[in-house]
């Protein structure tokens, strides 16, 4: 069947693309072969004079490449070869006799952008879905079809460098401004638009575009404004990620070559970049993520048909804190529910909706909202001391005090005034579901969300049914976290569910490693050179060292002498250091931003700091106390899937998306080896090492976490 | 033409209102529209009603912004409604939100509507403040200007005095007396002194007072959120003086007429800004929802007099024209609710209904009735309360209904007096 359908007005052939049995239009090598034929057509064709390239998709022009392709490829070779056909595909659309213009609306991204960079206008709508961008530098990679070449001659070296090294999307308006595109219409005249446009390039029209004024000129078309954009950009990238990720610097080589030494030569480099990206374990890890992400938005954690949703319209929240009102800000932004907010007293009702709102304020002042939307949106929000409000509410989440005799109360209270068939959510961190849902009349509507704070920023949320839930209410708390812009998992009823139970060994090691007297700020750059974006120490400044001391208990509790927690939290928690919350923390803050390690804390553990320490011995010891609670956690059914599990670490902890996850990097580095490395620190730093029975087992068998290795 | 009771009968479900504020107080930043969306929302949610159940919503305002000419709309625009609501604002003058619900009530009774919000907003922190004609004229030419020079030339003509705002005045354009000059000119007419509008203040904020501390007006008020953290609440009306006395009242000068006048402060009710919401229905409507109704609208009437004699004088003629409509007399109302423009002119009117010359007047075989205080304004009135021009109707409405189910009253009546000579009383049925 074919891609493409051609339509004529006039001497103008329209191309609409709507690939067969997909909802987006994506670029594959077999698109492209019909692509060339249709242009070697109408080449010949008297009765074209010009073309328009449109998609017959809504709100899609172009999503990019086929990410499977990439997938499927086994060498540098086969994958230089597939940039190489891309770039002479988008060769042909500029060397066209016959002006091509691209009538962009909807989703135009990666290789549907270059396809754009190669046509002789763009033409783009004002919808807001209209969104261009290159995001190829998200799975390790960088444009491969030209895109590299061309976005630095059509819109400056600047800002092709913003939207390569970010892999951002702009919106129609901000492309227009970057000269990304030439006009932007409403869309019910894009096509009209577009078709007088190709009708006077015929006619040998040239469009002018506006220069960028001096300082551009400087910047980007000067030598040394060149040397000197460049050799800042790497210097940021540098800071930013560090030798992690390849593609950034290589990007920024081909931009340089292309500049230099003329655009034959730059595609060449850029094919070369491109071919030995696709092939280095980093691009492989983040398509993993990219697909496991993808499949985690379908999956909702039970079998596929086995319930449905109750499609979230109210929303109940009780407990206007800093979690609650979170969550009540965020479902307004991201889901426009209608939120009633509930506490004890209305002053605290107030304080909650001003925050909410604040989460809301803060996009308007970003401009992700207008005014109008802003006023309309926040109009959800309300709140009550009473249960007014209620009776009609679809999922009603909880984030009072973590306690269970409250949590309990609250849920005794909530069913005595919502429908029976509500969903009640409840958000803890310590306290198991099934306690909390012990008491209710309606246990099996009660499921775990575990949020995590910010709500606003975190993408990570666990669903947590009980031994007694029911499907349907879990698939609703899914689908709604989901619409709440969240990476969602559905993890077992077991203490600190999945993040936390990782986490916690390696926090504990982080004290452990202070008690040895390694400086902390050695221990966060370690794991920050490894890739993780904050160190241990300063994550626990930022989680509230009494949170961590809390949960650190119930761990203690539930897993015996693996989870004994180092003495230091307990000492920092005596000297009244909650962390950033409270200014006073491992290290200093000021203003809210963290500044040096605090010098009172080496007299406070009453150890001298070492210098003569093994990195990567720290390395090991904290890399390891969490790879090896994973792989038990795993095996005890914590998570269903390594796919999941990986998912959580990086969404929930930051764990490096380039090394895949938990279970990726055991696989990376071999069980056998791992064994090996537990046994010895076992040695070293004691029985919490032990390694878990089930990577004993593997070591035997040789079993991967990834069977195939593969792709999923 | 009494309301046939077999018909379909408009029933009123609850109401709800903000706290009623001192003009330039509570709401000082706020509009008029944020007040009517923040009481009908929180309506809305007490009464546990689903937006699209709406069919209509008609607002009153009295002074709008020329930013929002129909404030209606807005609140008919809440994220909780479809956006598919029609809505409409009107200006009966201070009878504005009385007449909200008598029109909601005609709309249920014709079959035409099932569940109406009816209510008022006035927000007189935020009066418009005009330009001078003059000044207005400069401006569109101004703005037609296409040079330079003609629009230089077109400012030259102005004169200091003509960028001198114009406030909008509480003054009948027909006549060019205030409010409280009328109210001046009935008091001295019908021969009501000092002391008994005094006497009459010190009731109404007493009872106020009473009414705010046990908590029965509370129940009819939307808490408001404000203040740098949004955590003060405000949950009553900030004009009720509970420790007011006959001394202080008495120790008031007279506005309106400074050296013969009786008519104060004190003894007239205040600038104020509020809204209130009532929320209607149709009583077969409201048995399939599962609500039990208060009142159902038994009559309304509306009434005008030449607004030169005695301005506030409407609800003489309104009210026995509201009895004769529902088929009942006087002594059939078990409670009253009127509404207190001043002091004044609410004695005047109870003057008028209690005698015989009145009665005469209007053809009636005898007075229309005599007031039994033991029976009206049992919560206080407009003076103590405050009158948000457009938002008191709705109040009255729904404090009545509150009365009558507390006290297992048949009927009620509400009787308001407003600008412009007019005149409007309802008679509400207890159907509990």
């Amino acid at each position: 069947m074919s891609a493409f359908r051609l339509e004529r007005r006039g001497g103008v052939a329209i191309i609409m693309f709507d690939q067969p049995g997909s909802s987006v239009n994506t670029i594959s090598p077999a698109v492209g072969w019909e692509f060339e034929e249709l242009l070697e057509r109408l080449a010949h064709d008297d009765k074209v004079n010009s073309i328009v390239i449109a998609s017959a998709k809504p709100d899609t022009f172009i999503a990019g490449a086929d990410i499977e392709e990439f997938a499927r490829l086994t060498t540098v070779e086969d994958a230089q070869r597939l940039s190489r056909d891309g770039q002479l595909l988008m060769q042909r659309i500029a060397d066209s006799s016959k002006p091509v213009v691209a009538a962009i609306h909807g989703v135009c991204l990666g290789g549907g952008l270059e396809l754009a960079l190669a046509c002789r206008y763009r033409l783009a709508t004002s919808h807001p879905k209209t969104l261009l961008g290159v995001p190829e530098i998200q799975l390790g990679l960088i444009p491969g079809a030209g895109g590299t070449n061309r976005l630095p001659r059509l819109v400056g070296l600047r800002a092709a460098l913003d939207l390569i090294l970010t892999g951002r999307k702009v919106d129609s308006g901000k492309a227009r401004r970057i000269g990304l595109v030439d006009d932007v219409v409403p869309e019910a005249i894009l096509l009209d638009t577009a078709t007088a446009v190709a009708e006077r390039l015929a006619g040998g029209w040239k469009p002018k575009r506006p220069g960028r004024g001096f300082l551009a000129f400087l910047l980007d078309s000067t030598p040394l404004g060149r040397m000197f954009v460049l050799g800042k950009a790497r210097d940021q990238v540098e800071q930013k990620s560090g030798r992690n990720y390849p593609a950034p610097y290589r990007a920024i080589e081909v931009l340089r070559t292309s500049n230099d030494r003329g655009l034959k030569r730059g595609l060449e480099v850029e094919a070369e970049a491109f071919g030995e990206l696709a092939m280095t374990d980093v691009s492989r890890r983040l398509v993993e993520v990219f697909f496991a992400t993808t499949a985690l938005k379908k999956d909702d954690g039970v079998p596929a048909g086995s319930g449905a949703e109750r499609t979230v319209q109210r929303l109940g929240v009780v407990g206007a804190g800093f979690m609650g009102s979170s969550i009540a800000g965020t479902a307004v932004l991201k889901a426009a529910v209608q939120v009633r907010l509930k506490d004890a007293d209305l002053p605290r009702v107030g304080r909650g909706i001003q925050h909410a709102e604040q989460v809301l304020r803060t996009q308007l002042k970003r401009r992700r909202l207008t005014k109008f939307e802003f006023t309309r949106q926040r109009a959800l929000i309300t709140g009550t001391d009473d249960w007014s409000g209620f009776a009609r509410a679809d999922l009603v989440i909880e984030a009072v005090f973590e306690e269970l005799g409250v949590k309990r109360q609250v849920v005794g209270d909530l069913e005595a005034v919502v429908e029976s068939d509500a969903v009640i959510a409840t958000n803890t961190s310590t306290i198991p579901i099934g306690e909390i849902a012990a008491g209710a009349r309606n246990p099996e509507r009660i499921v775990g969300m575990h949020f995590f704070s910010p709500v606003d920023r975190m993408p990570l949320l666990e669903v947590i049914p009980h031994e007694g839930s029911a499907v349907d209410p879990v698939i609703t708390a899914v689908r709604f976290g989901r619409r709440m812009g969240k990476t969602v998992i559905v993890v077992g009823d077991s203490p600190g569910f999945w993040v936390n139970r990782i986490l916690t060994p390696y926090l504990n090691e982080a004290g452990f490693l202070l008690e040895d007297g390694i400086p902390m700020e050695a221990i966060d750059r370690v794991m920050t050179d490894w890739g993780f974006p904050v160190g241990p120490i300063e994550l626990l400044d930022q989680v509230g060292l009494d949170v961590a001391e809390k949960a650190g208990m119930v761990m203690h509790a539930a897993f015996g002498s693996r989870f004994t927690p180092s003495r230091i939290f307990q000492l920092l928690r005596a000297d009244d250091r909650l962390g950033r919350k409270n200014g006073r923390g491992f290290y200093r803050y000021r203003n809210g931003k963290r500044d040096a390690p605090d010098p009172g804390i080496a007299k406070l553990v009453g150890v001298e700091n070492r210098s003569d320490f093994d990195k990567d011995k720290v390395r090991e010891r904290l890399v390891h106390a969490m790879l090896n609670e994973a792989a038990m956690a795993m095996s005890e059914g914590v998570v269903r899937l390594p796919r999941d599990g990986d998912i959580g670490a990086i969404f929930g902890i930051g764990y490096p998306p380039f090394r895949g996850g938990p279970m990726r990097t055991l696989d990376a580095i071999g069980t056998v080896e791992v064994v090996g490395t537990l046994d010895r620190l076992r040695k070293e730093c004691g029985e919490r090492f032990a390694a878990a029975a089930v990577l004993q087992e593997m070591a035997r068998t040789g079993a991967r976490w990834y069977p195939n290795g593969g792709r999923r | 033409m009494p309301i046939d009771p077999a018909g379909r009968r408009a029933v009123v479900i609850a109401g709800l209102r903000t706290p009623f504020a001192k003009a330039g107080t509570v709401f000082r930043d706020n509009t008029a529209s944020e007040l009517a969306r923040h009481c009908t929302r929180e309506l809305l949610y007490r009464t546990e009603l689903a937006g699209d159940q709406v069919s209509e919503v008609i607002y009153g305002q009295v002074v709008p912004s020329p930013l929002v000419p129909n404030v209606a709309r807005e609140v008919a625009l809440l994220p909780q409604f479809p956006k598919t609501i029609p809505a409409y604002t009107l200006n009966r003058a201070c009878a504005s939100s009385a007449q909200a619900v008598a029109n909601a009530a005609d709309q249920i009774h014709a079959g035409r509507a099932e569940v109406v919000l009816a209510g008022g907003v006035e927000m007189l922190s935020d009066v418009p403040i005009l330009f001078s004609r003059k000044f207005a004229r400069v401006l569109q030419a101004a703005a037609r200007a296409k040079s330079l020079g003609q629009r230089i030339g077109a400012f030259s003509s102005l004169r200091p005095r003509d960028f001198k705002p114009v406030a909008p005045a509480i003054a009948e354009p027909s006549t060019g007396m205030t409010m409280g000059d009328s109210a001046e000119k009935m008091a001295k007419e019908n021969g009501i002194s000092r002391i008994e509008q005094d006497e009459y203040a010190l009731m109404s904020h007493q009872r106020a007072a009473a009414a705010d501390r046990d908590g029965r007006l509370a129940a009819e008020i939307a808490p408001w959120f404000t203040g740098a953290g949004n955590d003060t609440v405000v949950r009553s009306d900030n004009l009720i003086r509970p420790d007011t006395s006959i001394e202080a009242l008495s120790r008031l000068k007279p506005v309106f007429d400074r050296r013969h006048g009786s008519v104060t402060a004190g003894n007239s009710s205040p600038l104020t800004d509020g809204a209130a919401t009532v929320l209607m229905m149709s009583e077969e409507k409201a048995a399939s929802l599962g609500y039990k109704p208060l009142v159902a609208v038994r009559s309304h009437a509306v009434a005008a007099v030449d607004p030169g004699w005695q301005l506030l004088m409407g609800p003489a003629y309104a009210v026995p024209m509201a009895l004769e409509r529902a088929g009942l007399t006087w002594n059939d109302i078990g409670v009253f609710e009127i509404h207190e423009a001043f002091a004044a002119q609410v004695l005047s009117n109870v003057q008028a209904w209690g005698s015989a010359e009145w009665a005469d007047r209007l053809g009636l075989s005898g007075p229309v009735g005599e007031v039994d205080w033991d029976r009206t304004n049992l919560m206080g009135g407009s003076i103590a309360l405050g009158h948000p021009f457009a938002a008191t109707g709705a109040r009255l409405v729904t404090t009545l209904a509150h009365l009558m189910v507390e006290r297992g009253e048949q009927f009620g009546l509400v009787s308001i007096c407003a600008q412009g000579g007019m005149g409007f009383a309802m008679i509400l049925e207890n159907v509990q």
